[in-house]
């Protein structure tokens, strides 16, 4: 169920590079649902002796709990799959009005050779559902360019206080084959 | 269930607060972050006018950041229900220094006094207790507030969850500020945090 086509390599270092730019900006919350593209990065984080990995039982809670940390002083980041993104619409609200440091990393579903229709409208309008919450997007297409887009991500929400969404798209992660 | 002696909110918030020390305060969207501003405002009162079903994760994120503080969740019964999941997600984490009171009218009072699920059918204290929440219980007198209050500043010996049934009168809203950058940085000023 978890094999991938298309996928750079069978086991991408990508995750691994995420990973060290979170270490490198001092994240300590890690909210997440889960997603096969994240769960090399979801090891390494409940693996962390620094990072906090939460299991979330929607998105939005993740949401919420960044505005929480911050107020605390910590940074966190919301791991999701684009999936998840509109299930955190109307608590996006709280990022502009609170102005805490919101980075979230999406996998992303229905765009590039999906076999699941039901991934494809919400894969459809994840871009544009953030952009029209007010949160930049950035996105990696490939394994090379992941460093360079998680840095800048990573500067922007942390260092302008400007809400960022990184989409690792399904290129980079492989669609998901269904065998019977 | 017993409509009863029901208690009266602000008298349940105030109790809640009055020695409060260094708690940070979150109310939820709706008469409860009213009810906190009627006890006076204060510092580390952290209102929320929006974000319904986010306070008790606000409440996670900033009790993981600072295990040391006591960290109080006032809320209703309407937003409560709306971030249910978010007690599974509390009961998995664990953080000994947080606490939630549900102010429970069974009555979403904001909008015209509609009935909520709490009315006939959810037991609040039961989904707590069911996901990880063991200090789960039913307030119905002030002496179990002011027990609770006390528990609060027990910052090893959490969570804790309290539904404090309540009369679902209308009262005076007073109103704290809206302005969410104010109240978000003054709390981080109050903990020693400065502006980016």
């Amino acid at each position: 169920m978890h094999a991938r086509a298309d996928a750079p390599d069978t086991a991408p270092n990508w995750p691994d590079e995420i990973f060290a730019t979170l270490q490198r900006f001092d994240v300590r919350q890690v909210p997440y649902v889960p997603d096969a593209g994240h769960s090399k990065l979801i090891q390494h984080v409940l693996d962390s002796s620094t990072m906090r990995g939460i299991p979330l039982t929607t998105e939005e809670e993740g949401v919420a709990l960044l505005a929480g940390a911050w107020t605390g002083g910590q940074r966190g980041v919301l791991l999701m799959q684009s999936s998840g993104v509109g299930n955190c619409i109307n608590m996006l609200s709280l990022i502009p009005i609170l102005r805490f440091p919101f980075l979230t990393l999406v996998t992303m579903r229905g765009e590039w050779g999906e076999f699941n229709p039901w991934q494809v409208p919400m894969g459809s309008t994840t871009q544009g559902v953030f952009e029209l919450s007010g949160v930049k997007v950035l996105r990696a297409s490939n394994a090379a360019e992941v460093p360079a887009v998680l840095e800048a991500a990573a500067s922007q929400a942390y260092n302008a206080l400007t809400p960022t969404a990184v989409l690792l798209s399904q290129r980079l992660i492989g669609a998901k084959v269904f065998t019977k | 269930m017993s409509k009863a002696n029901l208690l009266d909110r602000r008298q349940v918030v105030s109790t809640l607060l009055a020695n409060r020390k260094d708690v940070v305060a979150i109310g939820g969207l709706g008469a409860s972050t009213n009810d906190m501003c009627a006890a006076g405002d204060h510092a580390r009162n952290f209102y929320l006018w929006g974000g319904m079903g986010g306070a008790a994760m606000i409440g996670l994120g900033l009790a993981l950041a600072q295990p040391k503080l006591p960290v109080l969740v006032i809320t209703g019964d309407g937003e409560m229900l709306m971030g249910i999941g978010s007690l599974a997600t509390i009961g998995l984490q664990k953080p000994s220094n947080l606490s939630i009171a549900v102010l429970d009218n069974e009555a979403y009072g904001e909008t015209g006094g509609q009935t909520s699920h709490t009315s006939a059918a959810a037991d609040l204290v039961g989904v707590a207790r069911a996901c990880g929440i063991k200090d789960s219980k039913a307030v119905t007198t002030m002496a179990e507030v002011e027990a609770f209050a006390k528990a609060v500043h027990d910052v090893s010996a959490g969570p804790r969850f309290a539904n404090v049934k309540i009369d679902s009168a209308g009262l005076e809203r007073i109103l704290p500020s809206r302005d969410g950058t104010y109240i978000l940085n003054r709390i981080r000023g109050e903990l020693g945090f400065q502006p980016i």
